[in-house]
């Protein structure tokens, strides 16, 4: 018995921190599209497209997949020089854009969880804070 | 049979609607090149604005806030240049000299600055003068407010006209349906300005109650080009659309040039902003471009160096990553050309004292069009 009861608060505790992170997860989503649709959309598109060998594509991104530190950090400090996304290579200018770390997680969620993207694990502001420039 | 009949009738339309304005964007390559474009200033991530010295040397404003000065093929920051809010589309923008420089040494500065209470930050013009390395003797003339943590539409650019007035463009800080169409409100207009920062008295709106009265004329978006015409005094500007919807316009004193009630574009999700492109007591712009290039920087070109161009506007292309030539006619644009593709976005362009064009280009640097012989 008291193992059933023991079972039983220990898989509530695990459900209610699944959910609520569930929960913070959503928010920072929906927080990150209104960041998305502020300062990204003009190069990347609202489809997440981007325009082929001038502004790389979000959808389906190898490149955001792959390398999530590598993106973080872009967003963060700019982004120049030759990058191959899914088999194109762009050679172009990103400018930071002056968002904080949070704004920066949220946004990183956003576009992990979006067009088809599924991300793995929720992008934090801790994370990107440890982030730096290289 | 009625279907396909109502389905040919749809697609006849769109055929039509599609026409309308063909000639217009019809953009064409030119069967010769006539120049080389030189890389003279290398290694710049965006040189947003450009202001040539009468010692030769180039002003260049890098939008991450740095001044620089290249003289004798080198490259030296300036000191104490104006603090930026570096975020979105602001930074340091355009930078531009004194008609009278010669004699007074002022040189005017456009940025996104933080100055005041609220959170955020809105385009500020600044004078200044240029000291050894460093500006001196700062002065904000003009400071945009609310602050806003909008990323968006900072204008800016600045022009002056025959009779010395400054002009400077803030767009819209991404409020279109608060900003452009109150003149109380800073943010989507074109502003005049003497030169010492004060408001010219017959400003259009200096006796509207409660107007900013430095503006000049409103219902812009985003205006990132602007020029003096050479040849009418007149001040043109071009600016961007939200998708589609680019326009050129001459700024005429107290005029509304629509947005966000009129415009040509639609919104980036594909939705209509508004169906109407005409009303009165609103401008018709000079021209619109459908789909948008994403205009930035604007000059003539009235110099002997390029004789087949004489007349023409260069307009830069941040979208299509080329340089525009408009040729026009009694104001109207009767033929376009596409020039340096695929070299990067184009963000500035000017005609310097020499004669010669210069084209800034994001992530290379600062080309001078050399002309074949
Ligand atoms: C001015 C246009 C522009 C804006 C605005 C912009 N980007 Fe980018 N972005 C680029 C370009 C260009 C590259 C590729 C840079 C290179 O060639 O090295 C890029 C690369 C990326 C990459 C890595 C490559 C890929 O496709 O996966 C990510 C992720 C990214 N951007 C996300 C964002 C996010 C999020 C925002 C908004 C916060 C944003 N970008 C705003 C132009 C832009």
């Amino acid at each position: 018995m008291k193992f059933i009861i023991i079972t039983y608060i220990s898989a509530l505790i695990t459900l209610t921190l699944f959910l609520s992170q569930d929960k913070a997860l959503e928010e920072s989503i929906k927080r990150g599209a209104d960041i998305y649709s502020d300062f990204c959309v003009t190069c990347h598109l609202p489809n997440g497209k981007g325009v082929e060998k001038t502004f790389p594509p979000l959808a389906k991104s190898d490149y955001l997949l792959k390398n999530r530190e590598e993106s973080i950090r872009g967003i963060k400090f700019g982004q120049q020089g030759e990058i191959v996304v899914n088999g194109i290579t762009y050679n172009n200018t990103m400018p930071a854009m002056g968002l904080d770390d949070e704004e920066i997680a949220d946004v990183m969620n956003y576009i992990l969880n979006s067009w088809g993207n599924k991300g793995k694990d929720f992008v934090t502001p801790e994370e990107v804070s440890k982030i730096q420039k290289k | 049979m009625k279907n396909s009949i109502s389905f040919l009738v749809l697609v006849l339309l769109g055929l039509n609607l599609s026409c309308a304005q063909q000639g217009e964007n019809e953009v064409s390559t030119p069967d010769k090149i006539t120049f080389t474009p030189q890389l003279i200033i290398d290694d710049l991530p965006i040189a947003w604005g450009m202001a040539f010295l009468p010692d030769g040397s180039i002003l260049i404003t890098e939008k991450s806030g740095d001044l620089i000065r290249f003289k004798d093929g080198n490259k030296s920051i300036i000191n104490n240049s104006p603090t930026i809010y570096n975020r979105g589309q602001g930074g340091l923008l355009d930078i531009a000299i004194d008609p009278d420089y010669k004699n007074n040494g002022w040189i005017y500065i456009s940025y996104s600055s933080e100055e005041g209470e609220d959170k955020g930050g809105n385009t500020a013009i600044m004078r200044a003068k240029l000291n050894g390395n460093s500006l001196t003797n700062n002065e904000v003339l003009y400071k945009a407010s609310p602050n806003s943590t909008k990323g968006q539409h900072f204008g800016s650019r600045i022009e002056f006209d025959n009779d010395g007035y400054l002009y400077f463009s803030i767009g819209d800080r991404g409020d279109r349906d608060v900003n452009p169409q109150d003149i109380t409100k800073d943010g989507g207009k074109v502003y005049r300005i003497n030169r010492d920062g004060s408001i010219p008295s017959d400003n259009p709106f200096v006796n509207s109650e409660g107007a900013k009265t430095a503006i000049y004329s409103y219902g812009h978006r985003n205006p990132q080009g602007m020029v003096k015409n050479p040849y009418t005094g007149d001040i043109w500007t071009n600016e961007h659309g939200p998708q589609g919807g680019d326009e050129i316009n001459i700024v005429g004193k107290g005029k509304n040039y629509g947005w966000p009630v009129i415009t040509y574009g639609i919104n980036y999700s594909g939705t209509p902003i508004t169906d109407q492109t005409k009303k009165k007591g609103m401008e018709d712009p000079l021209h619109y471009w459908v789909p948008s290039i994403a205009p930035s920087g604007m000059t003539f070109v009235t110099s002997d160096k390029y004789p087949s161009w004489k007349g023409s506007l260069l307009i830069g292309s941040l979208k299509f990553q080329y340089l525009e030539r408009l040729e026009l006619k009694n104001n109207k644009v009767v033929y376009r050309e596409k020039l340096m593709p695929d070299l990067g976005r184009i963000r500035d362009v000017k005609q310097a004292p020499d004669g010669f064009i210069y084209v800034s280009v994001e992530g290379k640097g600062i080309y001078k069009l050399v002309p074949k012989i």
